[in-house]
């Protein structure tokens, strides 16, 4: 069975190619892909009608599967976080999940395995086992791992096994016990407030430790400017870093929390209105270098709470792409750097063999138009909880189709 | 979950009549952000009213008669507690009071299911404190009746600011005008947050004395002069707020010791030297004597407002219980 998919605008982001073009699809694998691409072959053509074709895009950073969801955001491989209701710490749960996902055969689930034993950040996991059983980096997820002796003994230890240590960047100490970006909006409305200074002193001690261990090191979610600004300097430094930052932070600014709006709740904080255009700009010149959804699914139950008790988290596979256009249709950022975030560079730091539209690669992409203007609704979202601060926003670029592994396993209604 | 409501404006508003052309448009009051001078001006003028009534011997009304008011306290108080009771008691209302201990929120009953249950109960009123900031607003979303706030966390205290407000008032003519110092623990006071805002509604000059540690991030950005000594802090000032500081600040390294507390920013005779000659000293009590007040300060009865201020709690209380069921009083129901 091949299929072609006409009149397309190809963009990938493995060649920065970017025309427009069709892509032929035999069975779950990619062709030909380019400008005069041979069609007869085809059993059935698609006309994209001049929408956007991009690899499918990887989630760095998902707490749930929530394959649906995923799939209607343009997402074809999510990367899930150990901090599950076992905590992913060992090779047993590693297998147990790679096998859910290989029977499932819409949604790619690698996970993450966790970075210290119970993520207490005591005793190095079994990183070695994790990764044999197909754990694809490292981290305790929502802490950083404080210690730095602790920090130090990974790094040296991941390194051997050539893994991916991911950090969450937040200063325990400063950070404890506070639920706010520390500023005008936490001081008024009486809540403790985490200074954006603890994400940076994080990442200048691990970078330099990541400088003395040789390993490789990623922030995950990185919300402020300064935060920005030590990963930019680490790197110029030539230290082997890298971060992310997730498309709400893109888009939402500590007044979001006015009226304890507990679906602001995230961590790190939303942070000032300067921290967030720093992020795009991080985006726009590569600082950042790649976005991630940190979908986390909340019920009402444990979001209708006074603000400091209410969990924290959004639900983020559904409004990732249209979250992350914003600042591409103001002109701060560049559609193919955008898409690279999402696809090319996930798929080299994790080294995963998605991400492009090669010849030879599976059928992993997404069909989406950037300019449809469309409104996020909670209850049109197919998420498992539909936690998020975005309902009733007018956004532009939408998903029409997602393929994966060769197969339509979404289209837009 | 929506921006909405019903409540008072979540910004600051122009010194305008509100459009429906009440004096006080807000079904809660649940904060003094938000309220306009008008409305402040308006609770001070009723309890200014109920100054003089809780002087009399028959204390009584029946203005408030049938209605059912709910006092529930998620943290310990005594004062505030027994301030609202005597208030909505002395209008006429049955008043039932509950404490933390006795509550089902012990038993995991969430904030949202307990409103629940007392709506369906047809309070008429609910006076509410919480341990958290942003409750009594979270559980106003879900009462038909007016609500109180008696305390939310760090957030607000409004009866508190307008009790200070009004012994304000009454003792210096205006609140317009005069410098007023607020000292001690502001990063932790919800009492210093509510006052903040109704002072320079009123057009009070505020100013915060309290060292570094004590101080929340941008505080300077609410329209406050910051001072960290306090003898600059106190030079001219009409009016001196001295704050409770909690035992538990020498943990968590916020200060080294009380002593050393005291010796820099506990109110003294000497420390007052630099203020106007009639400074009005304020404590919104308990207070800690020989920590942030010395004890001869608080007993000067030229300068010390405190057991006034006790006064005119329950006047301002009985002003909002008042204000607050008007239009229920006047069968608009909704």
């Amino acid at each position: 069975m091949k299929t072609a998919f006409v009149n397309a605008r190809l963009m990938d982001p493995a060649t920065d190619f970017d025309g427009t073009g069709t892509l032929l699809v035999n069975g779950n694998i990619i062709e030909a892909m380019g400008k005069d691409v041979d069609t007869t072959s085809a059993d059935a053509t698609i006309d994209c009608g001049g929408r956007v074709l991009c690899p499918g895009f990887i989630d760095m950073r998902a707490h749930a599967v929530d394959p649906q969801s995923a799939l209607a955001g343009g997402i074809t491989t999510i990367i899930l976080q150990p901090n599950q209701t076992s905590v992913i710490d060992n090779d047993a749960t590693v297998e147990r999940i790679r096998h859910r996902s290989v029977d499932s055969q819409v949604v790619s689930v690698y996970p993450m395995g966790a970075a210290t034993q119970g993520m207490r950040g005591e005793q190095i996991a079994e990183i070695g086992q994790m990764q044999a059983s197909g754990a694809i980096a490292f981290t305790d997820c929502t802490q950083a791992v404080a210690d730095a002796k602790v920090m130090r003994r990974l790094l040296e230890y991941a390194s051997h096994f050539n893994a991916l240590v991911v950090q969450f960047p937040q200063n325990a100490e400063l950070s404890a016990d506070a639920i706010a970006h520390e500023g005008e909006t936490a001081t008024r409305l009486g809540l403790p407030g985490i200074p954006a200074m603890a994400e940076a002193i994080q990442i200048d001690r691990d970078t330099r430790l990541a400088e003395l261990t040789g390993a490789r090191l990623h922030f995950a979610l990185v919300s402020s400017r300064i935060g920005v600004e030590a990963v930019r300097t680490a790197k110029a430094r030539g230290a082997k870093v890298s971060c992310s930052t997730a498309a709400h932070y893109l888009h939402l600014n500590d007044n979001a929390l006015e009226g304890y709006r507990t679906f602001a709740k995230v961590s790190p904080p939303f942070r000032s209105e300067d921290d967030r255009v720093a992020l795009i700009e991080g985006l726009a010149d590569g600082t950042i270098d790649t976005l991630v959804s940190d979908h986390m699914p909340k019920s009402q139950d444990v979001k209708r709470l006074p603000f400091a008790q209410a969990a924290f988290g959004v639900v983020g596979f559904e409004t990732m792409l249209a979250l992350a256009l914003a600042p591409v249709h103001r002109g701060q950022l560049d559609l193919m750097t955008l898409l690279k975030a999402l696809t090319t560079t996930p798929a080299t730091l994790l080294g995963l063999p998605t991400g492009n539209l090669s010849p030879g690669s599976f059928a992993d992409f997404v069909i989406f138009d950037p300019n449809k203007p469309w409104r996020i609704s909670e209850e049109k979202l197919l998420s498992a909880a539909k936690n998020t601060p975005f309902d009733t926003l007018p956004v532009q670029g939408q998903v029409w189709k997602t393929i994966a592994d060769g197969v339509a396993v979404f289209e837009q209604g | 979950m929506s921006m909405n409501s019903t409540d008072q404006s979540s910004y600051p508003r122009a010194d305008v009549a509100p459009p429906s052309g009440k004096l006080f448009p807000h079904k809660h009051l649940l904060g003094i952000w938000g309220l306009d001078p008008t409305a402040i001006k308006h609770l001070l003028d009723v309890a200014d009213g109920y100054v003089d009534l809780n002087r009399q011997a028959v204390k009584s009304t029946e203005t408030c008669r049938g209605l059912t008011q709910i006092n529930l306290f998620f943290e310990n108080s005594t004062r505030t507690l027994m301030s609202f009771e005597i208030a909505g008691k002395r209008l006429g209302l049955d008043t039932i009071s509950m404490s933390t201990g006795t509550s089902s929120i012990k038993k995991g009953e969430t904030l949202l299911d307990t409103a629940a249950t007392l709506n369906a109960m047809h309070p008429d009123v609910l006076v509410m404190r919480h341990a958290d900031s942003g409750a009594v607003k979270l559980l106003s979303e879900k009462m038909d009746c007016a609500v109180i706030n008696a305390g939310d966390g760090r957030a607000e205290h409004p009866t508190q600011a307008l009790l200070d407000a009004l012994t304000i008032r009454r003792r210096k003519g205006s609140i317009h005008g005069q410098t007023i110092v607020i000292s001690g623990d502001v990063a932790h006071s919800r009492v210093a947050r509510s006052n903040i805002y109704l002072l320079n509604a009123m057009g009070a000059r505020v100013r915060l004395v309290a060292p570094p540690t004590l101080l929340p991030a941008d505080i300077d950005r609410l329209g406050v002069e910051v001072f960290h000594h306090m003898e600059q802090g106190l030079e001219g000032a009409d009016v001196v707020m001295m704050l409770r500081l909690q035992n538990e600040r020498m943990q968590g390294a916020f200060l080294p010791s009380l002593r050393e507390y005291y010796h820099f920013w506990g109110l003294t005779r000497e420390k007052l030297k630099v203020a106007k000659d009639d400074v009005l000293v304020m404590h919104p009590g308990p207070m800690n004597r020989g920590v942030e007040i010395a004890s001869d300060v608080a007993d000067d009865l030229d300068r010390s407002a405190i057991e006034e201020q006790v006064e005119m709690g329950v006047a301002v209380r009985m002003a909002c219980i008042d204000v607050l069921t008007r239009d229920l009083r006047n069968g608009e129901r909704s």
